[in-house]
């Protein structure tokens, strides 16, 4: 069975509907782990024990195992306990997860690349915590955790394809049903790596543009 | 199955990371080039993408892959095109000065980069090559996905068999945590020895 690009141009429209899903996917997922990266960070400088225990705890049973695993347990376990979410739901609830211990680590960076000097002198003008954080040290640390966000944004949208096995229709998922129903296997899944391509190539470029423009400074 | 899986693509990832970082710094264009696109294709696109290509796909073209092996070169390529930037970067990071004494010393291309640059970058590449073991067995979760019966596969299954949501995939979590805290520890080691040596290489 040889590519037929008039299958392929047929099939575009199905799998751009899919990729709506997708890009809705990554985008929640990213939402949900820039505030969860933010509690955890705010975990781990936490006073109280408990707190930064159940932190480093949940950061080190995250990283160490795989994503689709994490995704099975809030699709399977969730609704044994009563909550009943959408598939999507779930998929951008596991993505929000899974990397917001991944940005917790990005933000701890961002932090300690301020010196401390910016600390002392925002400690001697007798700002409070709140000011201290959002007027002198937050913009500070903002700028070269930007490009590192932008990063993992692209890597979310390449882990999305495995929300098609907690049933998630999304691009991926799109493609495995051409797949299934057609038997036609080349066209579907070729094309769903040269809409990956398109997408994540240029991003990363820009983002390594982003990043040598942001050392120069 | 998942640990036999993760080892033969580790070793399949290191080579290739090693070829493809040394060509990525080759005088010759095409080669740069070449590698360039290997890189760019296999990180620009989602594993599974790839793992459902090299299984479903290139059976079309009359390639026709066991699951196993599909599994095995597709995480290997996957992962290999991660380490090359490991290597890379390594690479670069040796200090032109250590680079510029060879040449003083006119030392040859190739012992230069044996016996000064490769054992130096190694050391630094050691953690980072860690983490990407690391990686690689959390990415063998994927391999279920093209009838590979790996943890993750079991797990699924025991729960259509048992129905015991939770306590599978806790147990499943526990494995998964089993593999990877000895790996921790090692990255960690690794840490320590490269900053020792790193601290060393700078008080000369």
């Amino acid at each position: 069975m040889e590519f037929s690009f008039e299958f392929a141009r047929s099939i575009l429209p199905t799998l751009l509907q899919g990729a709506v899903i997708t890009v809705i996917a990554t985008f929640g997922g990213f939402a949900g782990a820039l505030v969860g990266g933010g509690i955890l960070s705010v975990f781990l400088r936490s006073n109280i024990a408990p707190l930064r225990i159940f932190a480093i705890g949940y950061i080190y049973c995250i990283r160490n195992t795989p994503l689709l695993v994490q995704l099975y347990l809030v699709f399977y376990v969730l609704p044994d306990m009563g909550i009943t979410i959408s598939a999507l739901g779930c998929g951008i609830l596991g993505l929000s997860l899974h990397y917001s211990t991944f940005f917790s680590e990005v933000y701890r960076a961002g932090i300690a690349s301020v010196s401390r000097g910016q600390f002392e002198a925002a400690d001697a003008l007798g700002l409070h915590t709140t000011k201290k954080w959002m007027l002198v040290i937050g913009p500070q640390a903002i700028k070269p955790i930007l490009p590192v966000l932008g990063n993992y944004l692209v890597g979310m949208f390449k882990e999305t394809p495995l929300l098609a096995a907690i049933t998630v229709v999304e691009l991926f998922g799109k493609a495995q049903n051409i797949a299934g129903q057609t038997y036609r296997y080349n066209e579907p899944y070729l094309m769903v790596a040269l809409i990956f391509l398109i997408i994540s190539v240029p991003c990363s470029f820009v983002i390594r543009k982003l990043e040598t423009n942001g050392n120069r400074h | 199955m998942t640990i036999s899986i993760a080892a033969q693509s580790m070793v399949v990832a290191i080579a290739l990371a090693f070829v493809t970082g040394m060509a990525r710094r080759s005088s010759s264009r095409i080669i740069r080039q070449v590698a360039l696109v290997y890189v760019e294709l296999f990180r620009g696109t989602s594993l599974l993408v790839q793992l459902f290509v090299l299984y479903f796909v290139l059976p079309i073209y009359g390639i026709r892959l066991p699951a196993e092996v599909a599994a095995i070169l597709g995480l290997g390529l996957n992962q290999g095109a991660y380490g090359s930037e490991i290597v890379r970067s390594a690479i670069d990071n040796i200090s032109t000065g250590q680079i510029e004494a060879a040449r003083a010393l006119s030392l040859p291309r190739i012992i230069t980069f044996w016996k000064i640059i490769l054992p130096q970058a190694v050391i630094i590449m050691l953690p980072s090559f860690g983490n990407l073991a690391i990686e690689t067995v959390k990415a063998t979760a994927l391999v279920s996905l093209i009838t590979i019966p790996e943890l993750t596969f079991f797990g699924k299954s025991l729960i259509y068999s048992t129905g015991q949501t939770f306590l599978v995939w806790a147990s499943v979590v526990i494995a998964y945590l089993a593999i990877n805290t000895p790996l921790n520890l090692l990255v960690l080691w690794a840490e320590r020895k490269a900053g020792h040596y790193r601290e060393a290489s700078r008080g000369v």
